[in-house]
């Protein structure tokens, strides 16, 4: 046999694996490395917030409110004198749980949605993807507001609302991959082997779509960091006094012309984690898409 | 002719297209128009024609990975069109299929090991350490060693991943194979290991192939008979040998001609296939050949040729061979 099987290389496979390929794709963009390391300080700052905070965001000092930065009080104190330093880092783990927890429900469902609209086709996939582009035509805040509005503001429907404005994009960027995976042959050799469809589509149609669909994942979660922000702003996100970064912004534009700190730093937190994951999310794509397609 | 494993009988399937804008207009893709065929159990069939005649389709409908609009196909006697969807899984056992191209054929994020395997999970044969055994035993079948299990299709060359798809075709052990241009992809000088394997394959297992082909020597070496098809029909069928003395139809002897023979003493008078296929969508009236074919009467613009059975397994559609 000429066919040697000494010339198939022996080293490890660094396309193989989803979570290898994303590994290679970020090695090959520096930008990824850095949103990657921004992002995890700041998951980190926010885990620690107990250890860390110097003071209980909610204790109140009358005596010194209003502060400006100073050694006790880094970032300054709020108008019932709590510590805003504190307060940042607690929101940040509350900013951080309804942003994955909304963006992690909505790539199960959207990315379910679209993995089987994509699998099956047809008139179903037709009628799926109206009813998703009906959900994606409304912007994102508009349809928050909506869903806190009519289901009152309170955490779990904070989620939801967040959670139902990214269902829609992860449906289409699930299923457009799906659509050119379906139809190669190992898919059709899957049929003629009597696989079962559901078997088809999470063993071997998921792996082959998960890295775009993680992609995404980071990009959305921005978004809904940003969200819930927003919504917490104009008073809909989670009830004070618990610290949020948007309801930090909204309590301190009461006195952004005498102590402009108190916005300022939700503000640049805000900035700080969209601006990571965005650098981590486009970093990612640009290493990802133009292989992708060739189903290494 | 021993005992049929699989009988296959005015096979039809079109394919509505949307064509046009703005105003899409729908048309019909006469894939395959009523096929007809039969392959002995233990034999090799081969079924030829150029890029778009339907064979592919063929090989595909009689699988059911496309749904046929019509006709019949009986597996060892058992209607495989009719089969529910318990009895189609039964089936898909014993009826599988290698494909063309090597680097679609392979699930890229899925180790050797666990492509092979899960067959036999899937339909319950085995215990985990058997089925481990059994996937091993195929890859040395198909002469692979057994640290192949734990790579992953990219790493290997176009003909040691063909190999793989034929052991994955194995692991349910199947009587009938369709083999879609299982070479075409390979280099030449894989192209023979690859159909000795196949050869070897087909005698210890007393399978049975239905080769799909554009290459008539590869046909011609590997099969006992064949069928020449044309724009969704077969023009004609028989036994290789026969077939290649004497063919009947002119496309199949312009084909015949046209496929190389290793004798630089041989001299032909090269008749040359003018032209293209015509469209499928739009299959020129009368027999479908005739714009191209040298032999063209009047008759053959106006009515296709009555299929024309001649003994021996034979068989043609051409006005020139009418009884």
């Amino acid at each position: 046999m000429t066919e040697s099987i000494a010339a198939v290389p022996v080293e490890r496979p660094a396309a193989a694996h989803w979570l290898l390929q994303l590994r290679r794709a970020f090695n090959a963009n520096a930008t990824s490395w850095v949103g990657l390391v921004v992002f995890l300080v700041i998951v980190a700052l926010a885990l620690l917030a107990p250890l860390i905070a110097p003071y209980d965001p909610l204790d109140q000092d009358i005596i010194s409110r209003l502060e400006g930065p100073s050694a006790a009080h880094w970032f300054g104190t709020d108008s019932y004198g709590r510590d805003t330093l504190s307060r940042l880092l607690w929101g940040a783990r509350l900013s951080l749980v309804i942003g994955s927890v909304s963006i992690l429900s909505a790539m199960l469902i959207g990315g379910t949605i679209g993995i089987v609209s994509g699998y099956v086709g047809g008139k179903f996939d037709l009628v799926v993807m109206q009813a998703m582009d009906v959900l994606l035509s409304f912007p994102s805040l508009i349809m928050g507001l909506m869903v806190v509005a009519m289901l009152g503001p309170s955490m779990g429907n904070l989620i939801i609302a967040i959670a139902l404005t990214a269902i829609a994009p992860f449906a289409r960027i699930a299923r457009a991959p799906t659509i050119a995976v379906k139809e190669r042959d190992y898919i059709e050799a899957c049929r003629a082997l009597g696989y079962s469809d559901l078997r088809i589509m999470a063993v071997h149609i998921l792996p082959n779509i998960m890295a775009e669909i993680l992609v995404m994942g980071s990009l959305w979660l921005a978004t809904a960091i940003r969200t819930e922000a927003s919504l917490s702003f104009i008073g809909l996100g989670v009830r004070p006094p618990v610290a949020t970064w948007g309801g930090m912004i909204r309590e301190g534009f009461e006195n952004i012309l005498d102590s402009a700190w108190l916005s300022i730093f939700p503000s640049l937190a805000i900035l700080l984690v969209v601006f990571s994951l965005n650098m981590l999310g486009d970093g990612l794509r640009d290493a990802i898409d133009p292989k992708l397609r060739g189903g290494e | 002719m021993p005992e049929p494993m699989l009988e296959v009988a005015g096979l039809r399937k079109f394919f509505e297209v949307k064509r046009g804008f703005p105003r899409a207009t729908t048309v019909t893709v006469r894939a395959l128009d009523g096929i007809s065929f039969t392959v002995g159990a233990g034999q090799s069939f081969g079924l030829v024609g150029e890029s778009g005649c339907g064979k592919s389709t063929a090989g595909r409908a009689v699988l059911r990975l496309i749904e046929p609009d019509e006709g019949r196909v009986a597996f060892k006697g058992e209607d495989v069109l009719a089969a529910g969807k318990e009895r189609l899984r039964a089936l898909r056992r014993k009826m599988q299929i290698v494909f063309q191209d090597p680097y679609a054929s392979l699930n890229p994020r899925r180790m050797i090991g666990k492509a092979l395997t899960e067959p036999m999970r899937v339909h319950g044969v085995g215990a985990p350490g058997e089925r481990v055994a059994r996937a091993e035993l195929l890859l040395a079948e198909v002469g692979l060693p057994k640290n192949a299990m734990t790579r992953y299709p990219h790493e290997f060359s176009g003909g040691q991943r063909q190999r793989i798809g034929i052991a994955r075709a194995l692991t349910l052990e199947p009587e009938l194979i369709v083999a879609d241009e299982p070479v075409s992809a390979l280099d030449v000088s894989i192209q023979s290991q690859i159909l000795l394997l196949l050869q070897g394959l087909q005698e210890r297992r007393r399978l049975s192939f239905i080769f799909i082909s554009h290459d008539l020597g590869v046909v011609r070496y590997f099969c006992q008979s064949m069928a020449v098809m044309y724009l969704g029909r077969i023009v004609e069928t028989g036994p290789i040998p026969a077939i290649f003395k004497e063919p009947l139809h002119p496309y199949t002897k312009m084909l015949r001609d046209a496929s190389p023979v290793p004798d630089p003493t041989r001299k032909v008078a090269m008749l040359r296939i003018e032209g293209e296929v015509p469209s499928a969508v739009n299959p020129p009236a009368g027999c479908h050949f005739h714009t191209r074919c040298p032999h063209a009467m009047e008759i053959c613009r106006k009515a296709y040729p009555e299929w024309t059975p001649l003994g021996d397994g034979r068989g043609v559609a051409c006005h020139l061979h009418k009884v």
